[in-house]
């Protein structure tokens, strides 16, 4: 097989990989906290893909039994994913929730900021919070 | 009859008291009802282990759609085991954090505290209790984004850096599970695991279920805290409220690992994985970096509880270097130590606790002398670090025995000796903390300190006191393992 026709034939599989290591990439390089939770919510995303691509085939319908319909597509996987999507959206808000509380506490949303502000072993606001 | 829905009760009580919890709104109402959910969860868990030990396996069809098409839990010797630690654990823990929550959190976070404390452990008895891939990995997520509130309603501001941290490691981790589990699906087309590992058999293919191999091992790592996938670990445990870290240290990671135990025995099969692959030496690897290394690490810390956090992750380097021997001796020590490692470590933590409560904070600078005043707490962590060491008549002792029969019936008499070294690591810096504690003279601050408050302490003695009883009396810890790896070791069931 040719390496144009191997990417058209495994083009979810390929559209798949792209997406997660996009999402990754995102949450290494990245150091501004929300765009870590986005890049994490693309690398969420491409298993979404990875399960509902395989479920579909052309020509398959919905499996309800009937007569004149032979090929149908597999629902169970969009019915996992449909709950990968309620963990996913719980996690991005949780995260979202926390980078409102760390902009509240240290004024910024830059890990390495951030990470400055705790080198010292005991910041004043640290020492304050703790009376 | 009521013990026939044992299996799923266990994993709904604390999931429905969550809710029920938040409507209360009151905070010793909350703490009321999630210590008698805890309880009645460990009652079920012993009955759950005495059913499966006079009856064997036992399977639960929810909604009574028959498996593998409905989600089914499965309960053998090894997940009973680990709901009875889990809930254990959660029902000391429940006892203990009364008066540390109210010293840490402020008052209106209290009810939300035990509102996530009873999801978490619901969790976490959901990973043990289900036998359905997917599910495990829902509940997986239950548990990590529970854990992730609690550890961000620790004090210091530090606790959101190390709650956000962690949120995108175990996110990862979580992720690459699943990819895993849906290169599986896509190979067998079952998610339930006993049938999984039965079509596994008849895949041609293999390069897609090694890579599901690799994600699912990669995600638990991270889960667990394996070497070096460990990075979220301490800091979560060091700046957490107290019950916290007692609770998660004694059983997040443990159950990651029963994950990992799972499929590599149950679902991939012992002889794919250690045989044909290099999975052994890996994990041998890994582990004994972790004993060393983290041990080092734990030596040079100035927080305790960061200390101890690192000294987790060593000892989880124990618990996988037992399962790499691949031998039912090893797998034996690996089981008996993740019980008697969660025994050490929740005392440990529940007993720093103590310190928390009357200092707000421990690190070395603050607690010379602390002995002195605060004797009773001080001499449970001399205890519970020698249990970590590992002198004999404590439960640390019976885990090594075992690692080291298992390390010269495999014929490797270096990693036995290995496993001696990285114990002298753990000698210094518990140490450390005798010298700290015992031969420095308390200042002014700290002789006006009281011992922590009963309520703390027992708990915290009674875990110790488990610790001792266990290292004397090793009979019952050591056969339930041993079953377990029984069990494991029959793989494909």
């Amino acid at each position: 097989m040719t390496i144009a026709g191997h990417i058209a034939g495994y083009f979810t599989y390929w559209a798949t990989i792209f997406v997660a290591m996009a999402g990754l990439y995102i949450v290494i390089a990245r150091g501004n906290l929300i765009k870590k939770l986005v890049g994490l919510g693309i690398f969420q995303t491409s298993v979404y893909l990875l399960y509902v691509a395989p479920g579909k085939l052309i020509g398959g319908t919905a499996p309800i039994v009937a007569p004149e319909f032979q090929v149908y597509s597999n629902p169970l996987p969009h019915v996992l994913i449909l709950t990968a999507i309620v963990v996913g959206v719980a996690t991005l808000a949780l995260g979202l929730a926390l980078v409102v509380r760390i902009r509240e506490a240290y004024g910024s949303i830059e890990e390495d900021e951030i990470l400055d502000q705790d080198e010292p072993p005991v910041s004043p606001d640290t020492a304050s919070r703790q009376a | 009859m009521i013990s026939q829905h044992f299996p799923i009760l266990q994993v709904v009580l604390p999931l429905i008291a969550a809710p029920v919890i938040i409507l209360l709104r009151n905070g010793r109402a909350a703490w009321l009802l999630a210590t008698t959910v805890s309880w009645v969860s460990l009652i079920i868990a012993l009955a759950l282990l005495e059913q499966v030990s006079a009856g064997g396996v036992i399977s639960y069809a929810i909604g009574s759609w028959p498996p593998p098409w409905g989600i089914e839990y499965r309960i053998d010797q090894v997940n009973a085991f680990l709901l009875v630690l889990v809930s254990l654990i959660a029902a000391v823990v429940s006892v203990y954090s009364r008066a540390s929550v109210d010293a840490e959190l402020p008052r209106e976070q209290h009810y939300l505290f035990y509102a996530m404390f009873a999801l978490c452990l619901a969790g976490l008895l959901g990973i043990a209790a289900t036998g359905d891939a997917f599910n495990l990995f829902v509940f997986l997520e239950i548990s990590s984004l529970s854990s992730y509130v609690l550890i961000a309603l620790g004090r210091d501001r530090r606790a959101l850096m190390a709650a956000y941290q962690y949120l995108v490691m175990g996110t990862i981790g979580a992720t690459f599970y699943i990819i895993g589990v849906g290169l599986l699906y896509l190979m067998t087309g079952t998610l339930n695991m006993a049938d999984m590992a039965h079509r596994l058999s008849g895949v041609a293919e293999v390069k897609p279920v090694l890579a599901a191999l690799a994600f699912i091992t990669v995600g638990i790592c991270l889960k667990l805290a394996l070497f070096p996938l460990h990075l979220w670990l301490p800091n979560a445990y060091a700046y957490a409220p107290s019950a916290v870290t007692a609770f998660l240290a004694a059983t997040a990671t443990k159950v990651s690992v029963y994950v990992l135990l799972r499929f590599y025995f149950s679902v991939f099969g012992a002889s794919a994985i250690f045989l044909a692959l290099p999975m052994g030496q890996i994990l041998l690897v890994l582990s004994l970096a972790a004993m060393f290394i983290a041990s080092t690490v734990a030596i040079f810390q100035s927080d305790i509880k960061r200390m101890f956090a690192y000294s987790s992750v060593a000892q989880i380097g124990y618990i996988t270097l037992g399962i790499s021997f691949d031998s039912a001796t090893g797998l034996t020590a690996g089981i008996v130590h993740l019980f008697n490692h969660a025994l050490t470590k929740g005392a440990l933590f529940m007993l720093l606790g103590c310190f928390a409560l009357r200092l707000g904070r421990v690190s070395f600078s603050d607690i010379g002398g602390i002995a002195r005043v605060m004797p009773v707490t001080a001499f449970g962590i001399v205890l519970g670090g020698l249990s970590l060491i590992g002198v004999p008549g404590t439960v640390g002792f019976v885990s090594k025995w075992y690692l080291v029969l298992a390390a010269l019936e495999s014929g490797q008499w270096w990693i036995a000796l290995a496993i001696v070294l990285s114990s002298l690591l753990a000698v210094v810096y518990v140490w450390r903390f005798v010298e700290v504690a015992y031969f420095h003279q308390p200042d002014a601050k700290l002789a006006k300190l009281k011992e922590a408050r009963l309520e703390m302490l027992v708990p915290a003695w009674l875990m110790i006191a488990a610790c001792i009883y266990f290292g004397l009396d090793a009979e019952l810890t050591v056969s339930g393992a041993a079953q377990a790896a029984a069990t494991l070791l029959q793989g494909v069931r």
